[in-house]
Formats: structure tokens, sequence, C-alpha cells
């Protein structure tokens, strides 16, 4: 096992090495041109070039990927184009609120998702199925900001529950944290809830037919047991794995969600670096980004073995 | 106890237990009044106002740095920290005097060699800097407060030059700093206006933090845009940057952020049915709508092609396209200046207010315009450019043209546009833009309407009439002679067809109402105002 966790961990190299390749590639035949955005809408077309110069735009792409690619191996994701801060450091500042908002979503989603799941699927055909999959269909079918804007409104602006906007860090107390967090994760787990919810219902309904459940039952077992002992310990796996696939989409709407809440945290920092062509932290977050994602995979593969005794490494 | 109260107190109980402490207690209310919270129209991405001439980044720089003189809201030019200065009897010198307890934010006094540094900072980046860089024979410190230009011919826009609010404005930095290259941004934010950066708030992207500074000495006249006495009324102004116009909305309405820079003109009826919430115009001096057509290549590089297109568009259209049907928001420009300013004319500007589209298609069949391709590249990321493209792609085809509309995004937009290879190699036909009323008073600072060739703005137009006449208004002694010199430039312009003005547009700002001491002008000015 342990031997494994290692080699899965040096297995990283190559992928997150991919990854930089082709983000690096992507970046340098992409249109738009950062020097033009620093410049201003009034600068001179010299003015444009020798900014374009100063941050080294000009060079040719193999010198840009190799000077890039040898900061990386020293640790160092390089400077933002626009800040002149180091890109480091703008993780820094960010990636408190976006673990947060993920965090958060994540106990969400799964504390509703799941029971839901069950429940659907032990009153399956009735109306409680039918509205816990009316509301999957709800939770697939409308976007993120639009969950979002109906959330603020009632509970922000109409009912003055809770902020519409903003971050408080963890630092200054639990209560403004959580509070800038409820509508957030609500937003951004709605599709996360519908996800996780459909597949454990038709998990648990495969399950469910099992012979071994019939034997739990003529044995005496009660409900509850049957259903959370016997039944979804045995479909956890199909269950942990969508919610580890789900964690790219999770990165995906909290770009979006952070846009509508004001939160300060990665998602918004990509898209402003995106919007204005700021190399180094587009790099530097893709590859966070990245290494995030290969790491959450391990750690589902690893909790396959706590679910089922039966897979080994 | 209403419910969020509530919720509070019963998350900041459970916080005890989870987190081990005690929640941080909110704001005192003192404390709360003497913060504004501002929402920018933009990131405040980077802070050096001379290495990039971002609107947001000037607007944030007059908190932190002072300038010589400063524009008041006549558009005059008055002194700021200079305390008095001489010119020579051949108009060739000038010898500046500084007020007296001018200091930085670290402490330093402002002495006249940051002056120096500052300005040879500014000039190779500024386009009037630019005039005085030609004609400077030497700029020295006499002593800590007295330093002195000496020019090779006179220049009777020094003052303006050195107070004006475009960008890049002639901001005063410490020698140290401002003896960074001007293509190189600066590393470090000490000024001394009348607050200070607190850099170690700043998250770019989503806050920056401006603090009082309790060493700044206020001029004894009563502030006017940029002139008089600079006062900070709150102890700290914070700028969140929202990105979503309908978050700014939702934050200004539930009195989480105090003032609002810019609200699209949809959300603005919802913010005046709310009574907490005043709503006003924000710049008289606007922003003039455009699109600039390629001079190098065809169709464009035909004047009559131009011509074509300039009589048939309605700025009427444009208009509404940005600003809706709010008739207070808009304005048919028949010049090239900003509405309402001394040298605004319509001389010449007939076509510009012809919104003929027959006369423009006999225009154009006159041209001898033969089908080629118009690539209109339009940043869809941008509401203005959008709305505009939309428009033009619409009279553009109404007229008859064969149009390729590019939809892209504004980074795109700035790359492309420097390319000068024909539209079907990688160039570009025409784009659209605006430009700040504030930079469009003056035919230096307004690098949209020259017409010097490859020395003029993306599109490149070659107009001797314009040309000829920037240095007759430079020269002239008295507003008649200004104007006279402008309006033959109009004229010219007009004509040839320099670009396509779209029409003259405000935009509003908004704010809590007990908020006092905004006013309106072309940089949201944090001095004077005041919170209770």
């Amino acid at each position: 096992m342990f031997a494994y966790v290692i080699r899965r961990i040096l297995a990283t190299i190559p992928v997150m090495a991919i990854v930089a390749l082709f983000v690096f590639s992507l970046l340098y035949i992409a249109p738009g041109d950062p020097a033009a955005v620093i410049a201003g809408d009034q600068a001179t077309p010299d003015d444009v070039e020798r900014i374009r110069a100063s941050l080294g735009l000009d060079r040719p792409y193999l010198v840009r990927f190799g000077a890039w690619v040898f900061d990386i191996i020293r640790g160092d994701l390089g400077v933002s184009i626009f800040t002149n801060l180091p890109v480091s450091l703008m993780i820094k500042q960010r990636i408190e609120p976006t673990l947060s908002l993920m965090l958060v979503t994540l106990i969400l989603a799964i504390s509703i998702a799941v029971p839901m799941g069950v429940v659907a699927a032990w009153k399956v055909g009735t109306w409680i199925d039918r509205a816990v999959m009316g509301f999957a269909v709800l939770g697939f079918s409308v976007p993120v900001f639009v969950v979002g804007y109906l959330l603020a409104y009632v509970f922000a602006l109409q009912l003055d529950w809770l902020p519409v906007q903003g971050y408080t860090s963890i630092s200054q107390g639990f209560g403004p944290w959580i509070e800038n967090l409820i509508l957030p994760a609500i937003a951004l787990g709605s599709v996360y809830i519908a996800l996780i919810a459909r597949i454990t219902r038709a998990t648990m309904l495969e399950v469910l037919q099992q012979d071994y459940i019939r034997t739990a039952r003529a044995k005496g077992a009660g409900q509850r047991s049957i259903l959370f002992l016997h039944a979804l310990k045995n479909a956890a796996v199909p269950i942990v794995t969508v919610i580890g696939i789900g964690i790219a989409l999770l990165i995906g709407g909290a770009v979006v969600t952070e846009s509508v809440f004001a939160i300060p945290g990665l998602g918004r920092l990509t898209v402003d670096a995106i919007l204005r062509r700021d190399y180094p932290v587009i790099q530097g977050v893709i590859l966070l980004f990245s290494f995030v994602y290969v790491l959450v995979n391990l750690g589902i593969d690893l909790l396959y073995t706590l679910f089922d005794p039966r897979i080994r490494y | 106890m209403d419910r969020r109260t509530f919720l509070k107190a019963g998350a900041g109980v459970a916080a005890i237990g989870a987190a081990g402490g005690v929640s941080a207690p909110a704001l005192s209310q003192g404390a709360a009044a003497r913060t504004l919270r501002f929402v920018p129209q933009a990131n405040l991405a980077n802070f050096d106002p001379i290495w990039t001439t971002q609107y947001v980044v000037r607007n944030a720089s007059v908190m932190v740095w002072d300038t010589l003189y400063g524009f008041d809201e006549h558009l005059q030019p008055q002194r700021q920290m200079v305390e008095g200065e001489e010119v020579s009897q051949d108009g060739k010198t000038w010898t500046f005097k500084l007020r007296a307890g001018l200091k930085f934010h670290d402490g330093e006094p402002v002495r006249s060699k940051d002056v120096v540094a500052s300005l040879t900072r500014w000039m190779p980046r500024d386009p009037m800097g630019q005039l005085l860089r030609a004609l400077n024979e030497e700029l020295v410190a006499v002593d800590d407060r007295t330093f002195r230009w000496q020019l090779k011919a006179p220049f009777t826009k020094m003052k303006m030059a050195l107070g004006k609010n475009a960008t890049p404005m002639a901001f005063i930095m410490p020698e140290r700093i401002a003896k960074t290259d001007p293509f190189t941004p600066i590393n470090e934010f000490i000024g001394s206006g009348p607050f200070r950066f607190v850099r170690e708030e700043w998250v770019p992207g989503a806050k920056a933090v401006f603090a009082k500074f309790d060493g700044y000495v206020p001029r004894d006249e009563p502030s006017s845009w940029l002139a008089g006495g600079k006062r900070a009324l709150v102890d700290r102004v914070e700028w969140v940057v929202m990105p979503d116009p309908a978050t700014a909305s939702a934050a200004l309405q539930n009195g989480e952020i105090d003032w609002w820079e810019n609200p699209i003109t949809d959300l603005v009826p919802v913010l005046r049915r709310n009574r907490n919430i005043m709503v006003d115009i924000a710049d008289p001096l606007g922003n003039i709508g455009s699109f600039r057509m390629n001079h190098l290549h065809p169709p464009f590089n035909n004047v009559k092609v131009r011509q074509a297109v300039m009589t048939a568009l309605s700025q009427e259209d444009y208009m509404r396209a940005i600003v809706g049907d709010d008739d207070n928001l808009r304005k048919t420009l028949g010049g090239f200046f900003t509405p309402g300013t001394p040298l605004y004319t319509e001389e010449g500007g007939e076509m510009m207010k012809a919104a003929n589209l027959e006369r423009g298609k006999q225009l154009l069949r006159e041209s001898g315009y033969n089908n080629e391709p118009v690539i209109c590249i339009v940043a869809q990321d941008q509401p203005i450019t959008k709305a505009q493209g939309d428009v033009t792609a619409d009279l553009l085809k109404r007229l008859g043209m064969n149009v390729d509309f590019v939809a892209t995004d504004w980074g795109t937009v700035g790359q492309r546009r420097a390319m000068k290879n024909p539209p079907n190699q990688g160039g570009w036909s025409m784009f659209h833009t605006w430009h700040a009323g504030a930079d469009a008073i003056n035919p230096v600072i307004y690098n949209a309407v020259r017409a010097n060739g490859d020395g003029a703005w993306f599109g490149w137009p070659n107009i001797p009439g314009v040309e000829a006449e920037v240095p007759n208004w430079l020269a002239a002694t008295n507003l008649e002679q200004e104007r006279a010199a402008i309006g033959r430039l109009n004229r010219a312009a007009v004509e040839n067809v320099v670009y396509c003005p779209t029409g003259f547009f405000l935009g509003y700002q908004a704010w809590r109402r007990n908020i006092s001491g905004i006013v309106k002008g072309p940089i949201p000015f944090a001095w004077g105002v005041s919170k209770s």
C-alpha cells in the first residue's frame, strides 16, 4: 500500500509535466496581448511594443518555456505580469476562500445528497422518489449563477439574513466565516447535490436487489440497518468515485460562484488572469488545480479500500 | 433581535466550541463610519500610474500621489504642490517653488530632486510630456524647494501639462522610486497624497486599502477636483472589486458597500427605487463612443468609403444601444472634442450628424467599393464595444458592405489592432472603443484625433490638415486663437474621417445617503467625502 502511494505520487510528475507543456503551448498560440492591456487604451503602438519587450514577451517560444520550466523546478511559479507580485503569493492570498467554499460545499452536498438518494431508492416510485428526482433535474438544469442571484435576492436582500457578497477569513471567527459561505455553497452545491443524489439512488436500487439484502431482511434486520449498514456501504464505491470526479465540477463552478458572490478566490483569480492574459498566473493556477485533481483521485482510490476490503493495492 | 442577528449569535456560540475561540467582534459603529467602502470601475491589478495608463490605476493614484498642479472643475490648472512659479521674459525658463511642509508617506520631505526624477520618468510616457522633452534644455533642482526648467522654446501649456487629469498624470514620487525605467513597474508605492496605500492589505482583483495620511497638509482653498484642499474625512477607503454588477447593486442596497462608481444603466431604476440610495451623473465630461477604421488598407484607405460610413451612421442608434432610452445620458456630436468644454466645436461637422443612409449608399457607389471584406473586430467582454459592434455590423450590411464580424475579447482586440498587416492576413478593418471626455479636451492629450501617419493611434490616419493645427493650438496665447485652430482641425478631421465618433454618453454613480461630499468629476475623488 505504501509503495503504491509513493508510486502514484511519483506518477504525478510526468502528468504535471504534460499539463505544463500543454498549458504553456496553448497560451503561447492563443491570441491576446498583455502589453496592450497594461499600456491602456490611449497608449501608442510604440509604448505597447516597449512594454512587451520589457516583459520578455518578444522572446522566442523555447526561450520562454525553458525559463519557465527552470523556475518551476526551483519552486518558483514566476511573477504576475500585471501586479508584479509573485504568483505563489497571489495563490496564497486566494487559496483560503476557495478551499473554504469547496469544503463547505462538499460537506453540504454529501450530507444532503446521500440521504436523499438513499431515501429515493427506498421509496422508489413514490412521490418522495419523484420529488428527489425532480429536484435533481432542477439542480442540473438551473445554472449556478441563476441559483446564486435567487438566493442572494431572497436571503440577503429581502430577508436580510445573510450577506450578499464577500468573504471573511476563518481567523476572524467561525460565525462571520460561515455566514459568508452559506449562500455560495448552496448555489455551487446544487448541481453537485443533484449528481450525487442521482448516483446514490441508482446504485442503491441495484444493491437493494442483491441476495444479501434479501438475506438481511430475512434475518430480521431493521430498515435503517439495511439501508445504511448493508446497502449504502456496498454502494459506496461508485458514489465516492462520483464525488471525486465532481471535484472538477466544483472547481469549474467556483469560478462562477466566486464572481457572483464577490469571493476573492482562485476562480476569480483565474478568470481575471485569462481576460488580461496574465500568463504566469494562469499557468500557476492551472498547475495547482491539476495537482489537486491528481491528489483527489489518489485519495479516492485509497478510500475504495475502506469501503471494499476486496480492493488491495 | 432579527433573524440575521440571531443567526450570527448562534453561529458565534457554535464557533466557541468548534473553533476554540471567540468570533471577531463586529466593527464598532464609529470605526465603520470612518471606513468608506467603494466599488471601483475595474480591478486595481497594478499600481504604477506611469507604467500603465489604465483609468482605474489613475483613479487610485490620485489618492496616493500628489501633482504639482491640478485641474479644477473648470478645467483650469491650479497650483497644488507648487507654491508659486516664475516665467522668464522669453517664456523659456520656468522656476517653480514647492509648498512648505510637503511630506512623503515614509516621513521624508518632498524635495526638488524628487520632482525632477518624477517628471523625467513621466515625460516619455505622456503626449504632453513628450512635447516638453523635445523642448527640454535642462531640468534641475536648485535647492530642496526650488527647481528650474530651461526650455529651447516657450511652452504656454506648461501648467496644463503638469496638472491635467488625463493619463498618465505627472505624479510626484520619491527620487529612488522615480528612477525606475518608465517601461518597468515600480515596487514601492510611496506618495505624498492625502491617503497612503496599505500594501499589506492589497489583494489584486479583490481589495485595495488606502489609509488617511496624517502628515498631509491640504491647501487652504476649497477643494475643486484635483485643485484646492484635499481633506481626507474618513480614516480608510476600501476598494472592493466586484466584477458582477448585480452583486454590486445588491451589496449597495444591503449597505455592504457605500459608493459604486459605475452602475450599469439597466440597474439604475432598481437603485432609484431604494430610498437609502442616491443616483447621479458620475462624470460630466462623459465619454465619446467611437470606431476606428484602418487607413492603411482597403476599403477604408479610400476616404469616400469612410465618408459613406460616417454619413450613414446614426449616433442615436449607437447611444441607445449603449445607455438605453435615458435622454439625460446621451448627446449627438458634431465635433470630435468633448461637448461643454472650451474647445468643443461643430465647425465642418455636418457629416457627423447626417444619419443619412441613402446618401451613404450613394457615396459608397461613387467610391468604387468593390465588395472588399470589412474585418470588424468586436470585443464581446466590454458591454460598450459589444453594443457598438452590433450596431455597426447592421449599419454596414444596410450600406451594402461585406462585413466579416469577428467576435472576440478585449485582450485580443488589443493585440490585433496593433497589426498593420492587410485585413485578410491577420490585420483588421475596424474596431470599436470609447474615449473618456476628460482626455478629449485638447489635441495633444487626445491621441485618437491625431493623424500623423505611423505616429498616430491605431488605424494610422495621415491627414496633414489635422496635424497642421496642433502646433497652432500649442502656440495660441488665448482661447479665441485656440478655438480658431481647433475649428480648422475639426473640419479637416471630419472631412477626412480620422475616425467615427458614435456619440457622447454619460454614466451614473450611486451611493448610500449617509455618504456626503461626492462630486461629479472624471475621477471619483475620495477627499471631501464623509460618512455618518
